[in-house]
C-alpha cells in the first residue's frame, strides 16, 4: 500500500496537468502490426484503387456502357482495340460497347456481390454460431444440425436451381450466396465462442446477473471479431468467384448487367478473332482484386494473431 | 461460533457432476462425481470465512453452487432469511448485486475488449440501467481510487495494467453495487507475494469500511490465515473442520488439517528438514 500512496499523490500531481490517459485497444495494437506489413499495405492502397475506379470510372469514361459503336461494329477485330484516339480506353466488346464503362460497370457488381455476400455471412454466421455456442446443450446440438444438413446440400445445384426457377436476377443470386456463405462462418463463430465461454470475463458477467444476450453481445462477439475479420476477407473473393462462376455459366447476371465472370465469358469466347483485350481487362481487374484480398486477409491474420499480442 | 445473525447460511450443499465414461453408449449410465457432499455453514455480516483445500476438493464448486451459477442437487442457502435455490431470475437478479465474486486470473477476469471504466461499470448498468452516463463516471473513479488506481487510467485495458492492478479493477467491479458479500476465489493465488500482501490488506481494509462479508477461497494457509475469522477446510467435498482461525491453525483437530498444515514450506532451511522428516514419519505410521 505504501507503494500506491506514494504513486497516488504523484498521480494527484499530473492530474492537474493532464486529464485521463488513452488506453490502446488490441485493435489499435493490430492496425500498427497491419501498417508495417508492406505486402497487406500495397494491397489495400491496389483495392482502393479499384473501388475508386468502380465508383468514379463513368466519369472518365467517353462512351457510355450500353450505346454501340456503329463506326466500329463489324470490324472489331481491326479498329476496336484499345486506344485514346477515340476514346475506347480498353476497346470494344464483340457488339462494339466500349469496355471501359462495361468494366466500371462489372467491377461495381462483382464487388457488390462479394461484399453482401461476406457481410450476410459476418452478421447471420457469426450471430448464430455465438448463439449456438453460448447456450450449449439441445439448442446448441439442433442448431448445428440445421448447419450441418444445409451444407450437405450441393450448393452450386441449389443456386442454379433458384436462378431458374424464380428468374435470373441479381437479387436472386444475393439471396442464393446469401443462403450459404454464413454457413462455414457460423461454425468457426461457434468453436471461438466455446473456449471464450469458459473465461472468468464471461464467468464474471453472469455472476453479476448480465443478461444472455448482453454477454453475447458484449463479450462474446467483440473477441470473436479477429478470427471473423480474417475469415470476412478471404469470404469477399470467394463470393465473387461463385459469383463469376455462375455468371460464366450465363446463369449469373444477365444483359444489360455486367459483372466480371460475364466480362471474362465474353471475352473467353471472342479470342479466336484475335481480340484479347476482351478478356484481358476485366481478367486483370479479376486477378489484381482477389489478390490483394488474399494478402489484405493474410496480413490481417498475422496482425491478429493472439500468439504475438 | 459467531453470535451474530448470519447473512448467509448453507444447509447440506449437495453438487453432483455427470460423467460420460470414454466410448460410452448413449443408453449408459454416466458415472456421478460427488464434488460437494453436504456442506453446512453460516457467514455473519462482517465476517471473514476462509475456505481452505487442496485442488480438485470442491471449494470453488462449492462457491459457485451458492449463487447458482451451476446447478446443485439437493441442499438450501438462506440469504438473509430467503432460500436462494427457490428463487426464479428475476428474485436472483435483486441478490446478484449484493453478491459479488472476484476471480483467481486477474487478467482473464476482464474483457480485453473494454476499457478499465466499461468493466467496473458493468455491475452498475446491469443493475441500475438508468444511471446517467456522469454519475456513472463519477462512481467508477471513485471505485479506482477506492481501491487504489489513479482515476486517470478510466480509458485504459486491460493489457496495460500489472496483475496486481488487474486485480484491483476485479475488486472495484466487485464493489461497485455496494455488496454485501463478496465470494474471493483465490483472488491472490495468481500474484507474486509482495502484491499478494497489498490485495489482501486492500480487501481487509475495503471489508472494516464497508462491513463486507467475505468468503474466502485459498490454497494459501498462510493467506487465509491472516484474513480469516473462521476457516472451514474440505476434504474431497466434505467438511474436514470449521473452527475460529487460530484454533484450527494452531491446534488442527482433523488429521487431513494437520497434514494440509504440515505441507505448508517453512522458509528456513533447518526447520524445513526438521518439517521433511516429521511428515516422512506420519506417512510412515499412516
Amino acid at each position: 500500500m505504501m507503494v500506491d500512496v506514494q504513486k497516488m499523490e504523484q498521480f494527484a500531481e499530473n492530474l492537474a496537468a493532464q486529464e485521463e490517459v488513452q488506453g490502446r485497444s488490441l485493435f489499435a495494437d493490430a492496425r500498427r502490426r497491419f501498417f508495417k506489413n508492406k505486402a497487406a499495405v500495397v494491397s489495400l492502397i491496389v483495392l482502393c484503387c479499384v473501388f475508386a475506379f468502380s465508383m468514379f470510372g463513368h466519369m472518365i469514361a467517353v462512351w457510355p456502357n450500353d450505346e454501340m459503336d456503329w463506326g466500329i461494329l463489324g470490324q472489331i477485330a481491326e479498329l476496336g482495340a484499345p486506344s485514346i484516339e477515340n476514346g475506347h480506353y480498353f476497346g470494344v466488346d464483340e457488339l462494339g460497347r466500349d469496355l471501359f464503362a462495361r468494366v466500371v460497370q462489372g467491377t461495381q457488381i462483382s464487388l457488390m456481390v462479394g461484399i453482401v455476400g461476406a457481410l450476410i455471412a459476418v452478421i447471420v454466421g457469426t450471430l448464430y454460431g455465438a448463439i449456438a455456442g453460448y447456450t450449449g446443450g439441445k439448442v446448441d446440438n439442433v442448431m448445428m444440425r440445421i448447419v450441418d444438413i444445409l451444407q450437405s446440400i450441393p450448393y452450386m445445384f441449389v443456386l442454379i436451381l433458384l436462378l431458374v426457377v424464380f428468374g435470373r436476377s441479381i437479387f436472386m443470386l444475393f439471396v442464393g450466396i446469401g443462403l450459404i456463405s454464413w454457413l462455414d462462418m457460423s461454425r468457426i463463430a461457434r468453436g471461438q465462442t466455446l473456449t471464450l465461454k469458459n473465461k472468468e470475463f464471461v464467468e464474471a458477467a453472469m455472476a453479476t446477473g448480465v443478461k444472455p444476450l448482453t454477454i453475447i453481445l458484449r463479450h462474446i462477439v467483440p473477441n470473436l471479431l479477429g478470427v471473423v475479420v480474417v475469415y470476412s476477407t478471404l469470404l469477399v473473393p470467394q463470393m465473387i468467384l461463385t459469383e463469376s462462376f455462375i455468371s460464366f455459366l450465363g446463369l449469373g447476371v444477365q444483359e444489360p448487367n455486367t459483372s466480371w465472370g460475364a466480362l471474362i465469358a465474353e471475352g473467353a469466347g471472342t479470342m479466336q478473332y484475335g481480340t484479347l483485350w476482351q478478356l484481358a481487362f476485366p481478367m486483370f481487374f479479376f486477378i489484381i482484386s482477389l489478390f490483394s484480398f488474399f494478402f489484405i486477409g493474410d496480413g490481417l491474420r498475422d496482425a491478429l494473431d493472439p500468439k504475438d499480442q | 461460533m459467531s453470535t451474530k445473525e448470519p447473512i448467509l447460511s448453507v444447509r447440506d450443499m449437495r453438487v453432483e457432476f455427470k460423467i460420460k465414461k470414454q466410448n460410452a453408449l448413449p443408453w449408459q449410465k454416466p458415472d456421478i462425481l460427488r464434488a460437494v457432499k453436504g456442506v453446512s455453514f453460516d457467514l455473519a455480516a462482517g465476517e471473514t470465512l476462509g475456505i481452505v483445500g487442496e485442488s480438485g476438493c470442491g471449494k470453488s464448486t462449492l462457491a459457485r453452487a451458492i449463487i447458482r451459477m451451476i446447478p446443485s442437487q439437493g441442499g438450501e442457502v438462506f440469504w438473509q432469511g430467503r432460500d436462494l435455490m427457490k428463487m426464479n431470475e428475476k428474485e436472483l437478479l435483486g441478490i446478484r448485486k449484493e453478491i459479488q465474486m472476484i476471480f483467481q486470473d486477474p487478467l482473464a477476469s476482464l474483457n480485453p475488449r473494454l476499457t478499465a471504466g466499461q468493466i467496473i461499470a458493468e455491475p452498475l448498468k446491469t443493475h441500475y440501467p438508468n444511471t446517467s452516463k456522469d454519475e456513472v463516471k463519477k462512481r467508477v473513479r471513485e471505485l479506482m481510487e477506492k481501491v487504489g488506481l489513479s482515476g486517470r487510467m478510466i480509458n485504459r485495458y486491460p493489457h496495460e495494467f500489472s496483475g496486481g492492478q488487474c486485480q484491483r479493477i476485479g475488486i472495484a467491479r466487485a464493489l461497485i453495487t455496494n455488496p454485501k458479500m463478496i465470494i474471493c476465489d483465490e483472488p491472490v493465488s495468481a500474484l507474486d507475494v509482495s502484491v499478494q500482501a497489498q490485495v489482501v490488506n486492500l480487501l481487509m481494509d475495503l471489508q472494516k469500511e464497508l462491513g463486507l462479508s467475505l468468503l474466502f477461497i485459498a490454497h494459501d494457509l498462510s493467506v487465509v490465515k491472516h484474513i480469516s475469522n473462521r476457516i472451514m477446510v474440505l476434504e474431497f467435498g466434505d467438511i474436514a473442520e470449521l473452527g475460529e482461525a487460530h484454533e484450527v491453525i494452531n491446534n488442527p483437530q482433523s488429521p487431513y488439517t494437520r497434514e494440509l498444515i504440515n505441507a505448508v514450506p517453512i522458509p528456513d532451511p533447518i526447520a524445513e528438514r526438521k518439517r521433511i522428516a516429521e511428515r516422512r514419519a506420519l506417512e510412515a505410521s499412516a
